[in-house]
């Protein structure tokens, strides 16, 4: 007869994990950070294509050749809206009053796309829509991209298609 | 089975701590240096496979940022291995022999100072009655030790041997992270880390990455003038639960080495992964290595500890010795698991 007759199976074993780790941003992301804590967004030219990386990075994510330290450009805080969703759903880590409007844009000049929220009507969000950040009074800015607020509607004509299609 | 051979090997110098370069950051270098050595670029790469842990790194797919130090266009044929690079490597070389690739760009990373590794290490333990205990890597590996002395397998001057063989031969590494001249009776004046474990018997926590590239046939003759060639390997893994293994013998090492033909002939140089002095000696013993063997030239990992890239550092490290002609026949170790629970061993020759 087993010793564990007559009593409750154990279904459930709790075993709590929790590991701390020093994270490092690295050379690359943290020269980003600091430029952003002074209003500053930088983006990093591939040697080989000259395409325009956001946010900077170590190295050419496609041709695998490092950036070198002269390849830094900075880029404006305005862009084109390239595609979005409306967010019906809420989350635990998104403090944001639902619905909102999350975003990826295409600042001026970059490559690659940076996803944010916008501040506009549900019914007037659309792609090619120019927009701009809406940055943090200065005495906020810290090392974060939490610096920009949101982003807004600027008043300039839709962005052709044509210009932004290979960045959806 | 093709000829497959190693033709190419970068590693980054092993550090206590990378203090301002991410993981991604410390690949670069490495890979630049694999390209510039190896003449290999991106469009003759068939394969692509990594070893990295997102334990380490503590977030998930931490390894698919591994890939901005190779480029990713062209779209590349790519897979990745939760072990050490050495395990990667097994995953390209079972590619080619299969005729899938000919030319197999392979590498491993670790940034184990981002957390406290010893508790890291206690995530890869039996997750119900072990694990919640906590026991650190340097804690659990000292039960074994204890074990062996114990039971009259090796004593204690014998492991700080080890220690003092592979510092003195990692000052010609110029990777290594812990090199110097030491005595046995010096470091059996030493305190305790871990019963019966000391300072000197473990091996360094350490930052770093290693790379590697495997042709087969003519490729890898047009690579390397004397490549080092893949004529065994093999891993076998023993069972997680510490109680129901013999943890006086590496069981799984003897196999691996026996299938791999470790012992049909003389072995000139043997890179060995063991993190601890008293799993060396378990190493060393289930290869059958003697004395007509150069053991740990490079210092070992117990000279420099890259967890995740350590083990295809140490088949780097033996293939340079082939390439260079001060080996015909050599053979890497490389291990994953507590108490040396799983075992790689490569053998290469130079003809």
């Amino acid at each position: 007869m087993s010793e564990n007759e007559g009593t409750d199976p154990i279904e459930v074993l709790r075993t709590p994990i929790q590991l701390d780790y020093d994270y490092t941003a690295g050379v690359s992301a943290s020269r980003f950070l600091r430029a952003v804590a002074k209003g500053k967004l930088l983006g990093q030219k591939c040697p080989v294509d000259g395409r325009v990386y956001f946010p900077s990075r170590g190295s050419c994510p496609q041709h695998g050749v490092p950036f070198e330290d002269g390849a830094t450009v900075e880029l404006p805080d305005k862009g084109t809206l390239v595609t979005y969703s409306i967010v019906r759903v809420p989350s635990e880590n998104i403090p944001l009053e639902l619905p909102y409007i999350t975003v990826q844009v295409l600042l001026d000049g970059a490559d690659t796309v940076l996803m944010h929220v916008l501040d506009a009507g549900l019914d007037d969000v659309r792609m090619g829509m120019r927009v701009q950040a809406k940055w943090k009074p200065e005495s906020e800015w810290t090392t974060s991209m939490t610096n920009i607020e949101y982003f807004v509607p600027i008043d300039e004509p839709d962005a052709d298609y044509e210009t932004y299609k290979e960045h959806i | 089975m093709r000829d497959v051979a190693v033709v190419g090997f970068a590693q980054s110098a092993n550090v206590r701590r990378e203090t301002d370069r991410n993981e991604v950051e410390i690949l670069i270098p490495v890979i630049q240096e694999l390209r510039k050595t190896t003449g290999v670029q991106n469009d003759e790469v068939d394969f692509v496979c990594s070893g990295s842990s997102d334990y380490l790194a503590g977030s998930s797919f931490a390894f698919v940022a591994g890939l901005d130090a190779v480029g990713a266009w062209p779209p590349v044929c790519e897979s990745h291995v939760e072990m050490d690079g050495a395990w990667a490597l097994y995953e390209a070389w079972v590619k080619i022999q299969m005729g899938y690739a000919d030319v197999a760009l392979v590498y491993g990373f670790g940034k184990p100072s981002m957390g406290d590794l010893p508790l890291t290490m206690a995530l890869q333990l039996d997750p119900y009655t072990v694990m919640p205990l906590w026991p650190d890597a340097v804690s659990v590996a000292a039960l074994q030790a204890r074990v062996g002395l114990d039971a009259g397998i090796y004593g204690e001057r014998e492991m700080a041997e080890r220690a003092v063989r592979d510092r003195a031969n990692a000052k010609a590494n110029p990777c290594a992270q812990v090199k110097g001249d030491f005595t046995v009776e010096g470091i059996l004046a030493d305190p305790f880390l871990a019963n019966p474990l000391r300072k000197h018997d473990c091996a360094p926590i350490s930052d770093g990455a290693s790379a590697m590239i495997i042709a087969a046939g003519d490729r890898a003759r047009q690579i390397q003038d004397r490549p080092a060639w893949i004529r065994g390997f093999e891993h076998i893994c023993e069972p997680m639960d510490l109680g129901v293994r013999d943890l006086t013998s590496s069981r799984s090492t003897a196999i691996a080495a026996e299938k791999a033909g470790v012992r049909s002939d003389k072995v000139d140089v043997a890179e060995l992964s063991a993190p601890f002095t008293h799993q060396e000696i378990l190493v060393e013993r289930a290869l059958g290595l003697g004395d007509a063997t150069d053991v740990n030239p490079s210092g070992g990992a117990l000279a420099g500890n890259p967890i995740m890239a350590v083990g295809l550092a140490r088949i780097g490290e033996a293939a340079r010795r082939v390439w260079d002609g001060s080996a015909d026949r050599a053979v890497a170790h490389a291990t994953s698991g507590p108490c040396l629970q799983q075992n790689l061993v490569c053998l290469l020759e130079g003809n």
